[in-house]
């Protein structure tokens, strides 16, 4: 029975955290009252001091009590230990039932305290938890090591390792246990450690190895933390060279997603699409639609409605656009200023009737679970999975692009419609119709970039304008006419672009490149464009 | 290429008789009629102009006279540039420097600098900053800025035989990047915001009803000013060399005429116009921000001359008021549809109305060439119309010279 002075605080916290009381409900073996004293009163250094050597060996009822001294369930009377949990007050020491006396006191816990109450917790789950738990222990204890090295650390760190672990946890484990070696006594130990933390590739480590060098009484110590450090800052440079390129390859194959179904309906047909944005917003609304399709009718399907999205954004923009060839644009062969303002004016109805359909705002498209989160590499280089995805994605569309025009009859057709309109129609090709096919292929591929892009950024009514520009610089700067010249100038203009952000910002770099293609292009005109004869 | 009269038709007057008294109209209702409506009839009365429409009637002029500009660029040479909303802006930019000077220490914050100064706690002037305290500089720098800028890019991509599209779509990166250049803060434009908030012009107050009537008098002289200037460059001698330069670019040059001087300085004239427009345009809307640079609007000065009809100078006046007229009306009774209307109608011209409304008329008084003045080119072709006749795609286009 739960007594009549009980604290109403405390009852709520027990209300909170009664399940670590179920944890401990068992019979006791050997924490001794003198432990879970020491545990509770006195200085904080001799408390925290208590707490290491009880975690390194604990029993059920020392982690009892450490678990219930986090959740600030512990009362002390006269050298008598009480935890008070859901199931009523227990002693601490021999974990019966007991009756909280009169003028029992609640243990202070200070920040201190819950620090090291925490890394204690941490060593105390890593024993026989699932591996994604054991992860993130691993990875609090190691922040504890790192923040505060404490050489009384060690049992508890080497306990947990002595037991089965998961990869990841035993690596950030033993970065923890060389950081704790830094605070011993013993020169050897600590020149291990130091040496030991040259391989951490880590940027927390740095100020860890600095604050060292500072302290360091022996030379040969010294030198070894020197060394460890000029390493560590080595792969630290390397791997943000790493990331920038990674993003640069990234921001590549965004821009090579976007600019590969221009490069058929520029590059190959000759017909300036302004409407080419509005045709990748038309994949992205499409994208959503099925996820929202998903949600509705097949919840326990959601994570694979990206694999539904893909043809269907590809069919409503393949659609759409041959609509747009129909009706518009094959009146206006030969005529790219006119066929520019009339895709611009398409451009703009599409834009207005994807707002009046669904609204100005922005849509939320959400990633399946399998493309959130990110794969570290090299210690902390992070490539989070929709990128790796999109990069992935954008060689696939890339292959397809070009197996589909160098292998098969239409890609046939549409190269030979593409070198010369007059024999290809002599020779009974329908180039009415090949005009038709090659720009749905075209608008289908920017659909697909569309299903791409919902993944990473904002899906709203303007998604194109923002992309406009950007690809049509890359199939200039590509050469008009080739596939090849495009996926040269996207990779290119991606990793070009990311290098100048990383001293310049984001604005400075894309005034960068554009100015850079502007002068390029003025440069090169011939090199860059497929000019044949004098007219160039 | 079809056969072509080869008859040169010998320089005509300036205007017909028609034309001039057409002119002389136009000139009375901006200088007396407008002045008189607006400022002399009482308000309840019917032929009252009201300020808004004094306000409206003068920012479309300012459009009018862009429209001219990219008509002559466009119509008569057949370079379609997509960034002239930059010089444009840049002209307003660099009056709203001198407007925002003018302000003085009536700003929010009580300061000498420009309140955004202030705000980003700048404590003095930037350098390109220097000359904005005076008028006559001021008024050198419209002409300037937008020309120089024009000269210099004009220069290099015209030495490189950029045309067609590409040129198109270079122009419209250019504009794109100086809208992320005035974007930014440090630029030292104001950037998101823009400048606003004008006090005085020529230390006399911008908001009274006589400031703005003078405006709009001065916008609709330089707009008939500009008209009466490019009416005599497109019957002029260069004129004819531009408009050769559209039909059948590589027959110049084999003629022996160098056409990088023509495209040069036709651009630079262009571009400074629209300068010009833009220097006019801040004082009387109160505001220029980085936005006039997106390239939506570069785009929408294009459909301006389309709609009216290129290559006949009245045509992109014309076609300005129409369509700005259309887009006052429909953005504020049907917002949703203004979209539609602007679209439907980059469509409509392009496919039906080559010659737009300039055509149309033509068409209804008796066919084209009844009404042709002398002056006139024949209806707007570029050489890529040229091109799409003999039926072969732009992009793989054997020369013509070489097929002959």
């Amino acid at each position: 029975m739960r007594p009549h002075n009980f604290p109403s605080l405390i009852r709520c916290l027990c209300l909170c955290l009664g399940m670590a009381w179920l944890l401990s409900a068992m019979p006791a073996r050997a924490l001794t009252a003198d432990d879970a004293l020491a545990l509770v009163e006195g200085g904080v250094a001799d408390r925290i001091d208590a707490l290491n050597r009880l975690a390194g060996a604990p029993d059920e009822r020392a982690a009892a009590l450490i678990r219930a001294m986090a959740a600030r369930e512990v009362q002390v009377h006269e050298g008598r230990v009480f935890i008070s949990g859901a199931d009523g007050v227990r002693d601490a020491v021999t974990g019966e039932p007991a009756e909280l006396p009169e003028g029992a006191q609640d243990v202070m816990v200070n920040n201190r305290m819950r620090g090291a109450l925490q890394g204690a917790l941490a060593a105390l789950d890593l024993i026989g938890a699932p591996p994604a738990r054991q992860r993130e222990a691993a990875a609090t204890l190691q922040q504890r090591a790192f923040d505060e090295p404490d050489i009384d650390m060690l049992p508890l760190i080497e306990r947990a390792l002595a037991g089965e672990l998961d990869e990841a946890a035993r690596a950030s484990l033993l970065m923890a246990q060389a950081a704790v070696l830094l605070d011993s006594e013993d020169e050897a130990r600590r020149l291990e450690a130091a040496v030991k933390l040259g391989g951490a590739r880590q940027p927390v480590v740095r100020p860890l190895l600095l604050q060292q060098i500072e302290r360091e009484s022996s030379e040969e110590v010294k030198a070894a933390l020197r060394q460890s450090l000029a390493a560590l800052e080595r792969s630290l440079q390397r791997n943000a060279i790493l990331a920038q390129v990674f993003s640069g390859v990234s921001l590549g194959s965004i821009l090579l997603l976007a600019a590969l179904g221009l490069a058929i309906t520029y590059g190959l047909m000759g017909v300036i699409n302004m409407a080419h944005g509005e045709l990748i917003m038309i994949g992205a609304y499409a994208t959503w639609l099925v996820q929202v399709a998903f949600k509705q009718w097949l919840p326990g399907w959601f994570d694979w409605y990206l694999v539904a999205a893909m043809p269907v954004a590809f069919m409503s923009s393949a659609l759409v656009g041959a609509a747009m060839e129909r009706s518009v644009i094959r009146f206006l062969y030969g005529r790219p200023l006119e066929t520019l303002l009339a895709t611009w004016g398409l451009s703009l109805v599409l834009m207005q009737g994807v707002r009046s359909l669904f609204g100005a705002q922005n849509v939320g498209v959400e990633n399946p679970a399998w493309m959130s989160g990110s794969v570290t590499l090299l210690g902390n280089l992070t490539l989070p999975w929709n990128r790796l995805f999109i990069i992935a994605f954008a060689g696939l569309v890339l292959l397809g692009v070009a197996m589909l025009i160098s292998r098969t009859r239409l890609g046939l057709f549409v190269r030979g419609v593409t070198q010369n309109r007059p024999i290809a129609a002599c020779m009974g090709v329908n180039t009415a119709r090949i005009d038709t096919y090659a720009f749905a292929l075209g608008s289908g591929i920017a659909g697909l970039a569309g299903c791409a892009l919902s993944q990473i950024g904002n899906v709203g009514p303007d998604l194109g304008q923002s992309y406009i520009v950007d690809s049509f610089m890359v199939v200039v700067l590509g050469g008009v006419g080739q596939i090849a010249g495009t996926v040269y100038a996207a990779l290119g203009l991606g990793v070009l672009n990311k290098f100048i952000e990383g001293w310049a910002g984001a604005v400075l770099a894309k005034i960068a490149v554009l100015v850079f293609i502007i002068v390029f292009i003025q440069k090169r005109p011939q090199g860059i464009f497929a000019f044949k004869g004098r007219e160039a | 290429m079809s056969p072509r009269s080869v008859k040169l038709p010998a320089p005509g007057p300036l205007l017909t008789r028609g034309g001039w008294s057409a002119f002389m109209v136009a000139l009375l209702v901006v200088c007396a009629v407008a002045p008189v409506l607006n400022l002399m009839v009482p308000k309840d009365s019917m032929f009252h102009l009201s300020d808004y429409m004094v306000g409206l009637l003068g920012k479309i002029m300012c459009y009018a006279i862009c429209a001219l500009a990219m008509d002559l660029i466009w119509g008569y040479t057949g370079i379609l540039s997509l960034g002239h909303g930059l010089f444009f802006a840049l002209g307003g930019y660099v009056m709203g420097m001198y407007l925002m000077r003018q302000i003085g220490t009536d700003g929010h914050y009580k300061s000498e600098l420009p309140d955004f100064m202030v705000f980003l706690d700048w404590k003095e002037l930037p350098w390109h900053w220097a000359l904005s305290d005076s008028f006559i500089a001021t008024v050198l720098l419209i002409v300037l800025v937008p020309g120089a800028l024009a000269f210099v890019f004009g220069y290099f991509a015209f030495r490189s035989r950029i045309k067609g599209v590409y040129f198109s779509i270079i122009t419209q990166a250019l504009t794109f990047a100086a809208m992320l250049l005035f974007f930014r803060n440090e630029t030292g434009f104001g950037g998101n915001n823009g400048f606003t908030d004008f006090k005085r012009i020529l230390d006399i107050p911008i908001a009274t009803q006589g400031m703005r009537m003078t405006l709009f008098v001065i916008t609709g002289l330089t707009l008939l000013g500009f008209f009466l200037w490019a009416k005599w460059l497109v019957g002029s001698k260069f004129g004819r060399v531009l408009q050769a330069v559209r039909d059948a670019e590589s027959r110049v040059m084999f003629c022996g005429y160098n056409p990088l001087p023509y495209k040069l300085t036709i651009w630079t004239i262009s571009a400074v116009m629209c300068g010009v427009a833009g220097a006019l345009y801040v004082p009387q809307v109160g505001i220029i921000n980085p936005g006039e640079m997106s390239p939506a609007n570069s785009i929408e000065i294009a459909i301006w001359a389309a709609v009216g009809g290129r290559a006949t100078l009245i045509g992109p006046i014309v076609g300005a008021f129409i369509v700005n007229g259309a887009k006052s009306i429909l953005t504020v009774s049907f917002p949703e549809y203004w979209l539609y209307f602007l679209g439907g109608l980059f469509i409509v011209v392009t496919l039906f109305m080559p010659q737009g409304v300039v055509g149309l008329v033509r068409r209804w008084r008796g066919g084209p060439q009844a009404r042709r003045g002398p002056e006139q080119a024949p209806a707007a072709t570029s050489a890529a119309t040229a091109a799409a006749r003999d039926d072969v795609p732009p992009m793989v286009a054997v020369p013509a010279e070489v097929k002959a």
